[in-house]
């Protein structure tokens, strides 16, 4: 049985749906994290996952008991559950140890205890010796340890966190991923994670939601919604890519002045009268030399129109070269810093077809 | 996957998901919320109801009639009295504008000196009971007796003074004098965010400081000033205090005045209830207008606060402006609270001060010979403290609903407690008469009909500041405790009244302190063991012991300033100026 499941939910504001059939299922200790541009519904849905809101439709079940439906809601506080809040929500008017364990006063739990447990959590976030200090005297990143801590100290069932990064500065973001991912390692609480930063999903998930305009397009582990991203919206919210439209006519996929054979590919039979591939920059190689004989790759001769140099790799833009002038789409390409071509070069892309994702 | 399990105290079976259930799944303080709005009911729409039933109905039948409109506008000198009060209004506008425009340009936009000391008066002029003021107006210029003629006779001989406050003009002006501040305080915020940029670039067009000022700056602030203007004209024909010490003995009337009389024996509710229509209907006209007039924005609020700010330089004419400040702070505090203490500490005021006039006695007889006058200043400080804890905590749970829209309709019951902004007290009062004095309530006379009326009547306030204070309050605080597993209760006492302490202290002396001198609510709804000071200051004055008077009055000064001290330390200086009104 699933620790978490989201049936069919649906949420309307004024008529217009926010969240719209939402369908999850979160087993025990998954972390799963919801990502989606701003206004794709993700924080509207942890947040009837919290109870702050009913469902206008659908039902929410935790350990296969109703917490949710449009008639029926379980408040917050009856739900054992945490969250993590975008503002942090430390109580300014209580020290960091009363801030953490607020929660298991709530619980009644006896005062040596509380004690106890507040102190232990504290070194786990590395706070221990900040926890008579004011928040207003703590730093955002401080802060944002206090709320994990918090959060974490009552064992809830489910963890929610909405956006918890997203006040903190570049460094530190990326510092606290991987403090989220190893306090749900030691811990493996049951977390629900709400981002619209691709690299934090990628980091801290098990599996991640991708979200639009109020429906799930594809729930999958990290790996797979990278390279396999099932819907156009995926692969391209999620890194960038080039997508290619074709035409299939036999075992010919005619592009804009260039073709490739669907044999090539092993999920060809899949593929319809109309083709969509997403390629990756970083998936195509990019060299001057002509390529000798076939060797299982997808070869494609062009022009550099433009480049520019990042540091990390080269961003090159190629024009293929049976196109149109004007016509087909260039294709960007990302290439090591030593691989270094001028503009209006001619040159030869390498595509591995396994890294090609069909778009259905 | 919906496997049945026995209901534990998280969640409920999915079979099982009945009515009762669903009732303890729903927020328990759900009820309590209904108890409030309804608290507001009774307290703000019924009272109003009432009124314009009451103005509508025969006295002893109940029937309908239009016989109350008749009987309140059949006399001439009934109108005569509604129009009085207009012409009143208008002067007391202009003469407010005369006194604070000045003042506040010179301590925005100029150089000149001692600007705290202006401030200071201004501000004492605002926090002074406008019928204290006018009893140490009559100590002034009374017509013979008053300091001020008495002077005018030494100095030059003459049979008689040379002023009478007695009178029209002296009506409007005491008025004027002490309601002023409003359009002080209006304008000078206007002028404190123009920025010297918008004068410069005239300056640099060639125009000079009075062209620029006359032309650019007042121009800006235009809306402002109409804003002070309204609620000073709002002021001035609301109020009950002064136009009852002046205008009663000068032998003319105005709607309040005139009101009072339709209640004094016999009491004619539904006269009184009719009468006040006008001053109901134009209270809500001019507010509606000033609401329009602040929305557009003015100019002003669009430059925000932009840009550096340099002071005029005014050179030897700083000092004539200065002058012209202190005349009006010394007109307005400073003479007659010299009257009012000569008066308290001698045994007649009359005989000016000597040494052998010097006495205690005044003092000692309010405090402990007179036999109401001591019940009626325990009476005000217990009615007080009623009402700042009733108001504070009934806006903060209203404002806490709106906020959070946790009922449907919650703007409804924000808009009701902003309602008796723009309802006078004497109306009010006449709403709560004519709703809480007949049986089954039969409150009339009652200390709890004083609290309520006074309640209602400062409510605005306390909801003004509490929503406030409630906006600038992130909701996830709150949300932070629930999820933790405490209810909106255990938020509320370790969360939210902590972090809102220091507003909420603020809000409730806001509401204390003009409660403890609430006057024209009070004079129709006291009772013989409910006078309050304001009330004891009133039936004084009939009498026509001044000294007594005096002593009562700077009683009441001496509380209210220990009690703002007392804010001052407690919460910070800046809390009367955050008011919220």
């Amino acid at each position: 049985m699933a620790k978490l499941a989201l049936r069919s939910l649906c949420r309307k504001f004024g008529g217009v749906a926010a969240v719209d059939d939402f369908n999850l299922e979160l087993q025990a200790g998954e972390f799963v994290s919801l990502l989606g541009p701003s206004g794709c519904g993700k924080t509207t849905t942890l947040r009837m996952i919290a109870g702050f809101i009913p469902p206008s439709a659908g039902t929410i079940e935790m350990d296969g008991k109703l917490l949710s439906s449009p008639s029926l809601t379980v408040p917050p506080e009856r739900r054992r559950m945490s969250m993590i809040f975008q503002s942090y929500a430390i109580w300014p008017n209580m020290t960091v140890a009363q801030n953490v364990g607020f929660g298991l006063q709530v619980r009644k739990l006896p005062s040596a205890e509380i004690a106890r447990k507040v102190d232990a959590i504290l070194d786990t976030v590395h706070m221990g010796h900040l926890r008579a200090r004011y928040p207003a005297e703590l730093s955002g990143g401080q802060q944002q340890r206090v709320a994990l801590a918090r959060a974490i100290v009552v064992r809830p069932d489910v963890l929610l966190l909405d956006e918890p990064l997203s006040n903190l500065d570049a460094n530190l973001r990326e510092e606290m991923r991987f403090e989220i991912r190893r306090l749900h390692d030691e811990f493996k609480i049951t977390t629900v994670y709400v981002t619209h930063d691709q690299a934090e999903a990628m980091v801290t998930s098990d599996r991640i939601a991708v979200m639009n305009q109020g429906r799930i397009e594809q729930v999958d582990a990290p790996f797979a919604i990278y390279n396999r991203p099932r819907t156009r919206f995926v692969a391209g919210f999620i890194g960038r890519t080039n997508f290619l439209e074709g035409k299939r006519a036999g075992d010919e996929i005619g592009f804009d002045g260039f073709s490739v054979k669907a044999s090539l590919f092993a999920d060809a039979q899949r593929f319809g009268a109309q083709v969509v591939l997403s390629i990756r920059p970083q998936a195509i190689g990019l060299t001057t030399r002509e390529p000798s004989a076939a060797n299982g790759s997808w070869w494609i001769a062009g022009r550099v129109t433009q480049r520019a140099y990042l540091g990390e790799v080269w961003d090159y833009t190629v024009a293929p070269a049976g196109a149109p002038a004007g016509g087909s789409t260039p294709l960007r390409v990302s290439a090591p810093p030593t691989t270094m071509v001028e503009t209006g070069a001619a040159v030869w892309l390498e595509i591995d077809p396994a890294d090609v994702a069909y778009i259905p | 996957m919906s496997r049945v399990e026995p209901a534990g105290d998280l969640g409920v079976p999915l079979q099982r998901a009945g009515l009762a259930l669903r009732l303890r799944a729903l927020d328990r303080t759900l009820l309590l919320w209904l108890v409030l709005a309804a608290v507001l009911v009774f307290l703000v729409v019924n009272p109003l109801l009432r009124l314009v039933l009451t103005s509508f109905q025969a006295a002893d039948s109940g029937a309908f009639t239009l016989a109350n409109y008749a009987a309140a506008y059949g006399r001439p000198r009934y109108v005569q009295a509604l129009w009085n009060s207009l012409v009143m209004g208008a002067a007391v506008s202009a003469l407010c504008v005369l006194f604070a425009v000045p003042m506040a340009w010179a301590i925005s936009r100029t150089d000149m000196p001692a600007k705290h000391l202006v401030r200071l008066g201004v501000f004492g002029a605002f926090v002074t009971p406008p019928y204290l003021g006018a009893i140490g107006w009559i100590l002034l210029a009374g017509p013979n007796a008053g300091w001020l003629n008495r002077v005018w006779v030494a100095l030059t001989g003459a049979d008689s003074g040379l002023f009478d406050i007695y009178s029209f003009p002296g009506l409007v002006f005491i008025i004027a004098i002490y309601s002023f501040p409003y359009v002080f305080i209006f304008t000078n915020a206007a002028l404190d965010i123009v920025s010297s940029e918008m004068e410069d670039a005239a300056n640099i067009l060639g125009a000079g400081m009075l062209r620029t000022t006359w032309k650019v700056t007042l121009p800006m602030v235009l809306p402002a000033i109409l804003g002070g203007v309204i609620v000073s004209f709002l002021e001035a024909i609301a109020l009950f205090g002064s136009p009852a010490l002046i205008a009663l003995p000068a032998r003319f009337n105005v709607v309040t005045t005139q009101l009072w009389q339709f209640f004094s024996s016999p009491v004619r509710v539904e006269v009184a209830a009719a009468y006040a229509m006008p001053l109901l209907a134009v209270t809500v006209a001019l507010f509606w207008l000033q609401l329009l007039l602040t929305r557009r924005k003015g100019y002003v609020a669009l430059t925000g606060k932009g840009g550096e700010r340099r002071l005029i330089r005014l050179g030897r004419l700083r000092f004539v402006m200065l002058g012209y400040c202190l005349l009006i702070v010394a007109l307005a505090v400073f003479l007659p609270y010299l009257a009012l203490s000569q008066a308290a500490f001698t045994r007649a005021w009359g005989q000016g001060l000597s040494f052998a006039n010097l006495s205690l006695a005044n003092f000692q007889y309010i405090l402990f010979e007179h036999h109401t006058a001591q019940q009626s200043v325990i009476n005000s400080f217990i009615y007080a403290t009623w009402t700042a804890c009733l108001a504070v905590g009934l806006a903060v749970a209203i404002a806490y609903i709106v906020n959070r829209q946790l009922l449907p309709f919650a703007r409804v019951l924000g808009f009701l407690c902003m309602a008796p902004f723009v309802i006078p007290g004497i109306v009010l009062a006449i709403g709560f008469y004519a709703a809480y004095a007949p049986p089954p309530l039969a409150l009339y006379g009652t200390a709890a009909i004083l609290v309520l009326a006074f309640t209602t009547r400062f409510l605005p306030i306390a909801y003004a500041n509490a929503s406030a204070a409630m906006r600038s309050f992130n909701p996830e605080m709150e949300e932070a405790v629930r999820i933790l597993g405490g209810s909106r209760l255990t938020a509320l006492r370790r969360v939210i009244a902590p972090l809102l302490k220091r507003s909420l202290i603020g809000a409730w002396l806001l509401v204390f302190i003009p409660a403890t001198r609430e006057l024209s609510a009070a004079i129709f709804l006291y009772g013989p063991n409910t006078r309050t000071m304001s009330v004891m200051l009133f039936d004084l004055s009939e009498e026509g012991n001044f000294e007594h008077l005096a002593a009562l009055g700077l009683l009441l000064l001496v509380a209210t300033v220990a009690i703002v001290a007392l804010g001052y330390r407690a919460i910070g200086r800046d809390f009367m100026l955050r008011g919220g009104s």
